[in-house]
């Protein structure tokens, strides 16, 4: 507490670069937490490093709150071990961490107004009035909500109510910021902007941020790194170039974004090269993944916008040599999205492809119909072979 | 279903007025009378405020009168600590062992027989060899009124998010000073339209004071009944008035203080 109140006092700290240490901030060991018959966080380890915008990505009830929640000392792990800059924070009462939370529905003080609001933490730290102004002035011009200091937070849009709870958890200079769905109760322009906005915010302060998100293209956006959960556990751990184009596991490669998920075996093994038997599609050529797999059931999954089409097949030794798959089939399906357009493809093999095409051209006269016979094609490089 | 706006018709007009004279001649006649010259309580006998300075003389009624008073503010005080205490160990204690067994032996004297809670707590300081007089009818004030407060602050408190105190903790308040920086003055309309409930209600009880009050030390209902019994003298009816006023003011206070409440954005108290 002593130094918070140090840090707090002086004023050119918030300015001071971002420590590196050693260790990484946050150690997040073999962490677990049970309540009644259900574990919500199982065995979960994670290190975080300081300076860090990393998200916690999962569907609802996957543990990624309770995560959160023992990160600000809010419930405490049954067993494993959480340390920041190396020391178990386990016994530390929320109020004692140099950690803050932005929470979920905001939790503004209804009868303090923003300058109160935002001042809180600052007062329960012994700021004299002079420093809690001060900062609080700053605070207020950083998340740029001047003149609005004397409202109470029901004379506040949805927005400025999101700033003043974000100005009031990063007041104390914590070492760790936990976000909980920030921006869950915005709609969908303003949430846009406040994603750019927060991840200015976190590049300029140089505050290590934790938010939990069940939005994945909210986590894609501004995110460092990702943590993927589900049912207690991390999925994968990754940049969100990795997760997408990577995914670890098929579970992972259809949670984030869309897939085509062709399940097979592999009939032969050439160096790199797998060909493989997929159900309902034919035969396939895969590039062997990092991890080999085994001679097991596997499944190859193909992103939409990686499948082209064309009325005529690619060149016949492209195909034969395997350096291109192609298969045919037809348009059972059309949607357009403006961007882009969604198109579904009948195999002659029995499976159906979802297709992504980027509509280039404001006149497209070429563009799919339903019904029309054609060749969908991608390279092995673009199938993902994943364990079943 | 669309919205019309009010239009009285004959009958609307008819039954409202019937149904404000059924609950207010009486009072308005108390009122009335009260302000009667005459001795006898049902000859109109021209206006008059005597009965009110026969009141002010009336040393024995006084003395009741401060009686109520005294027991009124002490056990409507010790009825809104303990009830708000109450109301926070149910509302935040949400898994404790027998939590349901004790908010039902809490509301309990809400719907017992006065004259059972009455008996009840007569028997048990007969048993206790206490000396009946002001401090019994203040204790027995309080186990009657600390129900109704631990409604009224519980359905408050049951509205406040926990967040708000998670937030007070994360911002480094210890539990009991967020509780004291944020829940209190939260619920604080609610406390205090507790407590005036409490002290209205023990003001006009008549049966459990009864029980366990001993000589000498009457309240204004109880002196008042007994007077009544001698015949009724327009000087009750002063008195009643006085009251009717007093609590009139008290209901009054009660409501501005949750509208003030819900003008600055919280949800008013149940009241």
């Amino acid at each position: 507490m002593t130094n918070l109140t140090a840090t707090v006092a002086d004023p050119a700290a918030s300015d001071a670069p971002v420590i590196a240490y050693p260790t990484p901030l946050l150690r997040i060991n073999g962490v677990t937490k049970v309540f009644g018959a259900h574990s919500a966080v199982n065995d979960l380890s994670l290190d975080i490093k300081a300076g860090e915008f990393f998200a916690l990505l999962g569907p609802s009830g996957c543990g990624k709150t309770t995560l959160l929640r023992m990160l600000a000392g809010f419930e405490a792990p049954d067993t494993g071990k959480i340390e920041l800059n190396g020391e178990d924070i386990a016994a530390v009462l929320p109020h004692q961490r140099p950690v803050n939370m932005m929470f979920q529905n905001y939790a503004l003080f209804p009868h303090l107004n923003v300058r109160d609001n935002i001042g809180f933490g600052l007062k329960s730290a012994g700021l004299t009035r002079l420093g809690i102004d001060t900062r609080v002035a700053e605070m207020v011009a950083l998340v740029k909500l001047q003149g609005l200091e004397k409202r109470r937070p029901d004379q506040l849009s949805g927005g400025q109510k999101q700033r003043v709870a974000l100005a009031r958890a990063l007041a104390r200079h914590p070492q760790l910021l936990l976000l909980d769905e920030p921006l869950a109760a915005l709609d969908k322009k303003l949430r846009e902007e406040t994603q750019v906005e927060l991840m200015a915010l976190q590049r300029q302060l140089g505050t290590t941020f934790v938010i939990v998100t069940h939005d994945q293209e909210e986590a894609m956006t501004m995110a460092d790194r990702i943590g993927v959960m589900n049912s207690g556990r991390l999925q994968q751990v990754a940049t969100p170039r990795q997760l997408y184009e990577a995914p670890a596991s098929r579970w992972v490669a259809e949670f984030v974004g869309d897939v085509n998920i062709v399940e097979g075996g592999i009939t032969h093994r050439d160096s790199h090269r797998l060909t493989i038997a997929g159900r309902d599609v034919g035969t396939l050529f895969a590039i062997e993944p990092r991890q080999p797999v085994g001679d097991a059931v596997i499944c190859v999954a193909i992103r939409p916008e990686k499948i082209r089409l064309s009325r005529r097949g690619p060149a016949t030794d492209l195909v034969n040599s395997g350096a291109m798959n192609s298969l045919e089939g037809v348009i059972s399906d059309v949607g357009y999205l403006g961007g882009r357009s969604l198109y579904k493809v009948k195999l002659d093999r029995g499976a159906t492809l979802r297709v992504a095409l980027a509509n280039t051209a404001r006149l497209d006269v070429d563009a799919y119909s339903i019904g029309e016979r054609v060749a969908a094609w991608f390279a092995p490089d673009d199938c993902v072979v994943l364990v079943q | 279903m669309s919205v019309h706006p009010l239009r009285l018709s004959r009958f609307n007009i008819t039954s409202l007025v019937l149904g404000l004279a059924f609950l207010y001649l009486p009072i308005v006649i108390l009122v009335i009378y009260s302000f009667n010259a005459s001795r006898l309580v049902t000859v109109w006998g021209g206006w008059s405020t005597r009965w009110y300075t026969e009141f002010f003389n009336d040393r024995a009624m006084l003395d009741a009168a401060w009686m109520s008073l005294r027991v009124g503010v002490v056990s409507a005080t010790l009825a809104t600590v303990l009830g708000t205490l109450a109301a926070i160990a149910l509302t935040r204690g949400a898994g404790f062992r027998g939590r349901t067994l004790m908010s039902g032996m809490l509301y309990a004297p809400l719907v017992m027989p006065e004259v059972i809670t009455g008996l009840s707590l007569l028997l048990l300081f007969v048993a206790l060899d206490a000396g009946r007089g002001l401090v019994t009818v203040t204790i027995a004030h309080t186990t009657l009124t600390m129900c109704f407060v631990t409604v009224v602050v519980q359905s408050r408190l049951a509205g406040i998010d926990r967040s708000l105190e998670e937030a007070a903790m994360d911002l480094g308040r210890d539990p009991l000073r967020a509780f004291m920086a944020v829940t209190l003055p939260l619920i604080w309309p609610a406390i205090a339209a507790g407590w005036m409930l409490a002290f209205t209600l023990s003001l006009d009880d008549l049966v459990i004071a009864s029980f366990t009050t001993g000589p000498g030390s009457a309240t204004l209902p109880i002196r008042i009944y007994s007077e009544v019994r001698l015949g009724v003298k327009p000087e009750i009816n002063a008195i009643c008035t006085l009251i009717v006023g007093f609590i009139a003011v008290v209901i009054v206070l009660a409501s501005l203080v949750s509208k003030l409440s819900s003008a600055r954005g919280e949800s008013a108290a149940p009241l």
